[in-house]
């Protein structure tokens, strides 16, 4: 059975609220949820802090998450804050 | 979670802590987005607001710790608010923060991430105020750990500042404040992997702690300021300097005068300024009973009851009768050390003072007071006598020596000087930190350095002037002088060089004339060439000979000019000319214009910086390289090598040609080394086999000189190369001429070259590995013919194996008599010295001990590399099914 990946693109200018909607969309999801971060260039402490929950909640209900088009900016930010390993980061 | 086994607290605790920290990080990459222009933007608006709550908080800090001075805190809080933004405001603190474009060198600015700030009771909230305008220009996240007698006001600062700074747009969590001081707390979050620095400014235990935690930190704590009064001080500036900076929040800055040593002369009328203007003098009595009241006899440290506290309050304590109106407390004492009590830090306005007799026992006690608890911190010193202020300055071990102000606002910085301002003193090793500065912005980064790529400045440098072809030593007459000596040997005299030369010479000048042997010169030959030199107070030398000739003109120039030069000191090893460690001397008392005749076409001597001499006592060759070395004049006339013999001609030919190749290749090569190596290569391949062929052949005669003259011109510049090293170490074990060593080795040493290297030789200069296509461009250059650059440096061994072949010198260590045994016992040695040749250091290709070992044996079979092409295309041939017949 060939599984295709559920895909959201987030917002760059709420980020936050973005990956909290792709959180709520975990339920759905068949196995993994792309996140396309292309459009993110600078990330606040409240998307760090949705996405910390987002891994968690991924985490409880075996869906992978990967983020797609990080730019290296903000790959930097999700390092300095532990969560490159939480997610599969695409290039 | 913490890297070290967690101290005894409860998960709650630890839940707490680590949500904490955990805030702090996720702030801290955030943050690590800003601009400089949006950093500046909170920093202003937290100072604004620093500066309009300074009252407030100064009252809120006396209020809870009984401590200081409201006013005085007040000031502090505005010292670091308003003076600390004065320095930072245009200091780059993100991106590219200085650039040095003559070095190449950018310095680009890194956050350090979260820091864990530990404050003190006796500055609370300038502290608070301090380290949050610093964290925040610099990117940065801190936890605040206040004392726990000064929490309050603390957690109010940092409130502020956390307000103003997020409504500016700093990232939340910016910063924090534990909601107690608890030292398991403080242990638990400084062992925190997320903690990246420690930032300690407080008593004792809690700068060890920092420093203790293993963790990067700046511990600032206490000191124990010597004060010098010296007898040329304005004494009325002093003492009011002194009292201003004494009682300034009562004293509580570590940084206060602690003990002030007063010249006999003027001892007695600075006590009396000092009473005159509010000063109690304490009796001996009350000297003894303050010492033993403020400062605990079991830990000779002091009470903390006392920090901070008015003179009269103090006073009071103890029982002694003072006016009301006492702002400070002067207890007089005979000595530094555990028996005098007072003689240490005492954040109060409680002044040691001590009569000295003379100014080296003033500045032995300030050296007393220093490393009773103060090594690192601060010191002061009142003179107007540059002297004793830079003796000070050199006897006392201080991050911070105030002159002529008063220590305690004089180390802030910023007010009395242009220090960097602060409120942590780095105290050096001596105070146990890990630096002497006002602790600042730059602290607080890491900084991170893009350096790129430099070409060092290269050189050209030959002697001022060359002259050359037929006659050209007619040219002498143009240089007159009043003493001339011509250094030679016998042979050319009987040649009839000598009056050749000597014809040539202006008829004014006195001419003598030193024989030499034809010999390397040693320090005996040197020496009499120096006597005859000062005997005749010549002031120009005509060398007129070969290598030995030449570099013994060199060394008796040197010895001449400058007889204080040691010959063994300069002819240290060195690996970079420009950063060699011996120089060699400027200073002359003597002045000789040396002229360069050469009568050989090989060594080049005559146009080099370099010159050989033998130390027969210690049994070795020293060599000496500089480029005032070098002659002023090199004439290359080719009527002194006409009659030179055959094997002469080949052995320096080839030396030549030896020259030309390793300077073609070398790490050191130019555009301009290029021209003449290439030049070189060419003339010599074509001329050299001519010379030997037909002696009298003026053309091809004239042609070596020249070429001989133009790869040594190369080599000055670019220097050798391994086939050096080798020939060096093989020639002096076998006792063969340095031409013929040189053969045996060149063709291997090509080959070498330019295979891919095992090791690459660091060279800034050269864009890439280029030996093998140096080597194809000399093909190309000598019409060898070939396509690939593989084929061109094949064709160059070659026709190097011809020439050799055709010049009949030896093709191997073999065919010279020396037996396999032999050499195998040789070749340990051989390979040892060859690599301590400082010759390769410039070859393309670093030699591995095992390469040099191989390289030898390849010359002692003389395996022909033409052989080895056609062995190769054999196999290939027999690979491919085909015979060849």
């Amino acid at each position: 059975m060939t599984m295709i990946a559920d895909w959201l693109k987030v917002d760059g200018e709420s980020v936050a609220q973005s990956v909290r909607e792709a959180q709520a969309k975990l339920d759905g999801a068949e196995s993994e949820l792309v996140l396309d971060f292309s459009g993110v260039q600078r990330v606040d402490p409240a998307a760090l802090w949705a996405m910390e929950a987002l891994a968690e909640a991924a985490g409880e209900k075996s869906v992978k998450v990967a983020l797609r088009g990080v730019n290296v900016d903000v790959y930097k930010v999700l390092k300095l804050a532990r969560l490159t390993s939480r997610f599969r980061v695409v290039n | 979670m913490s890297d070290k086994v967690a101290p005894p607290l409860s998960e709650e605790r630890i839940a707490y802590l680590e949500g904490l920290v955990h805030q702090a990080r996720t702030a801290a990459a955030v943050f690590s987005q800003y601009t400089q222009e949006e950093v500046d933007r909170i920093v202003k608006a937290m100072v604004l607001a620093g500066m309009e709550q300074a009252q407030y908080l100064a009252r809120l800090a006396v209020e809870e710790t009984k401590i200081g001075v409201m006013e005085d805190k007040a000031i502090k809080n505005m010292v670091a608010t308003e003076f600390v933004y004065n320095y930072v405001k245009d200091k780059r603190t993100v991106g590219v923060i200085r650039e040095y474009p003559e070095r190449s060198l950018v310095e680009v600015a890194e956050p350090i991430g979260v820091i864990f700030s530990i404050l003190p009771i006796t500055n609370p909230t300038s502290t608070v105020l301090f380290k949050c305008i610093m964290a925040v220009k610099t990117r940065n996240v801190a936890i605040f750990s206040p004392h726990p007698r000064a929490w309050r006001c603390c957690a109010e600062a940092v409130k502020i500042m956390y307000d103003t700074a997020v409504k500016h747009g700093a990232p939340e969590g910016v910063f924090s404040c534990l909601e107690s001081h608890d030292l398991e707390d403080n242990k638990w979050v400084m062992h925190h992997k997320d903690i990246a620095l420690i930032d300690a400014t407080g008593g004792p235990g809690a700068v060890k702690a920092a420093y203790s935690s293993g963790k990067p930190a700046l511990g600032v704590g206490p000191g124990n300021t010597p004060v010098y009064l010296e007898k040329s001080a304005d004494i009325d500036m002093a003492v009011v300097d002194i009292i201003t900076s004494k009682t300034f929040d009562n004293g509580t800055i570590c940084a206060s005068e602690q003990t002030v040593v007063i010249d006999d002369e003027i001892y007695d009328i600075v006590l009396e300024k000092f009473a005159g203007l509010g000063s109690h003098i304490c009796s001996e009595q009350e000297t003894e009973l303050l010492g033993r009241t403020v400062i605990d006899p079991q830990t000779g440290f002091m009470q903390p009851m006392a920090v901070g506290q008015k003179a009269t309050t103090i006073a009071r304590f103890v029982g002694i009768k003072v006016d009301p109106a006492t702002k400070l407390l002067i207890a007089p004492i005979k000595g530094i050390g555990r028996d005098y009590p007072l003689s240490v830090e005492k954040l109060f306005p409680v002044l040691a003072v001590y009569r000295a007799k003379s100014v080296d026992e003033a500045l032995k006690v300030c050296v007393d007071v220093n490393h009773a608890g103060g090594l690192g911190h601060t010191a002061v010193v009142f003179s107007n006598n540059e002297e004793i202020i830079r003796k000070f300055g050199d006897v006392i071990n201080a991050g911070r020596v105030i002159v002529n102000s008063p220590g305690s606002i004089g180390a802030l910085g910023g007010v009395y000087n242009d220090m960097v301002p602060t409120f942590s003193f780095g105290c050096g090793t001596g105070g146990g930190n890990s630096t002497t500065d006002n602790v600042n912005v730059f602290h607080y980064l890491n900084l991170k350095r893009v350096a790129r790529r430099t070409q060092a400045s290269m050189w050209f440098r030959v002697p001022n002037q060359i002259y050359f072809n037929m006659h050209a030593v007619e040219n002498l007459r143009k240089f007159p002088s009043r003493s001339t000596l011509i250094i030679t040997n016998a042979s050319l005299e009987q040649f009839g060089h000598v009056d050749t030369v000597k014809r040539n010479i202006p008829p004014e000048t006195q001419t003598r004339v030193l024989i030499i042997p034809d010999t390397e010169p040693d320090i005996k030959i040197v020496k009499r060439g120096v006597e005859a030199l000062n005997l005749y107070k010549a002031d120009q030398i005509v060398a007129l000979g070969g290598g030995s000739v030449i570099d013994a003109a060199k060394i008796m120039k040197l010895m001449y000019e400058s007889p204080q030069a040691d010959l063994e000191e300069l002819a240290a090893p060195f690996l970079d000319l420009r950063k060699r460690v011996v120089q060699y001397p400027t200073e002359k008392v003597n002045h000789a214009q040396l002229i360069a005749i050469s009568t050989t076409s090989g060594t080049g001597s005559e146009v080099t910086p370099f010159a050989v001499m033998t130390d027969k006592e210690r049994g070795h060759k020293v060599t000496l390289a500089d480029y005032s070395l070098t002659p002023d004049v090199a004439i290359v006339d080719p009527q002194f090598v006409m009659s030179m013999p055959k094997g002469l001609t080949v052995d320096t030919g080839v030396d030549c040609l030896t020259h030309a190749l390793e300077a073609g290749v070398s790490i050191f090569a130019s555009p301009y080394t290029d021209s003449n190596a290439m030049q070189a290569v060419r003339m010599t391949f074509k001329y050299l086999p001519l010379a030997v062929e037909n002696p009298h052949d003026v053309e091809a005669r004239s042609m070596m000189h020249n070429a001989a003259c133009i790869a040594a011109i190369a080599f000055s510049n670019a220097s050798v190369g391994v086939n050096h090293a080798l020939a060096h170490a093989f020639g002096a074990r076998f006792g063969v001429p340095h031409g013929r060593a040189n053969a045996l080795m060149l063709p291997h040493v090509i080959a070498y070259n330019a295979a891919v290297p095992t090791k690459f030789m660091p060279s800034p200069n050269q864009k890439g590995y280029n030996a093998h296509k140096k080597y194809a461009m000399m093909a190309d250059l000598l019409g060898l013919g070939g396509h690939t650059v593989e084929e061109k440096v094949q064709s160059l061994v070659t026709a190097t194996e011809q020439l050799l072949d055709q010049l009949g010198v030896p093709r191997s260590i073999a065919e010279m008599g020396i037996s396999k045994e032999e050499f195998e016992q040789a070749i340990p040695e051989l390979a040892k010295i060859a690599f301590d040749d400082p010759s390769w250091r410039s070859n393309p290709r670093m030699p591995l001990v095992t390469e040099i070992v191989e390289l030898f044996w390849a010359a002692y079979h003389g395996r022909s590399s033409a052989k080895v092409a056609k062995e190769a295309r054999k196999k290939k041939e027999e690979a491919q099914g085909m015979v060849t017949v």
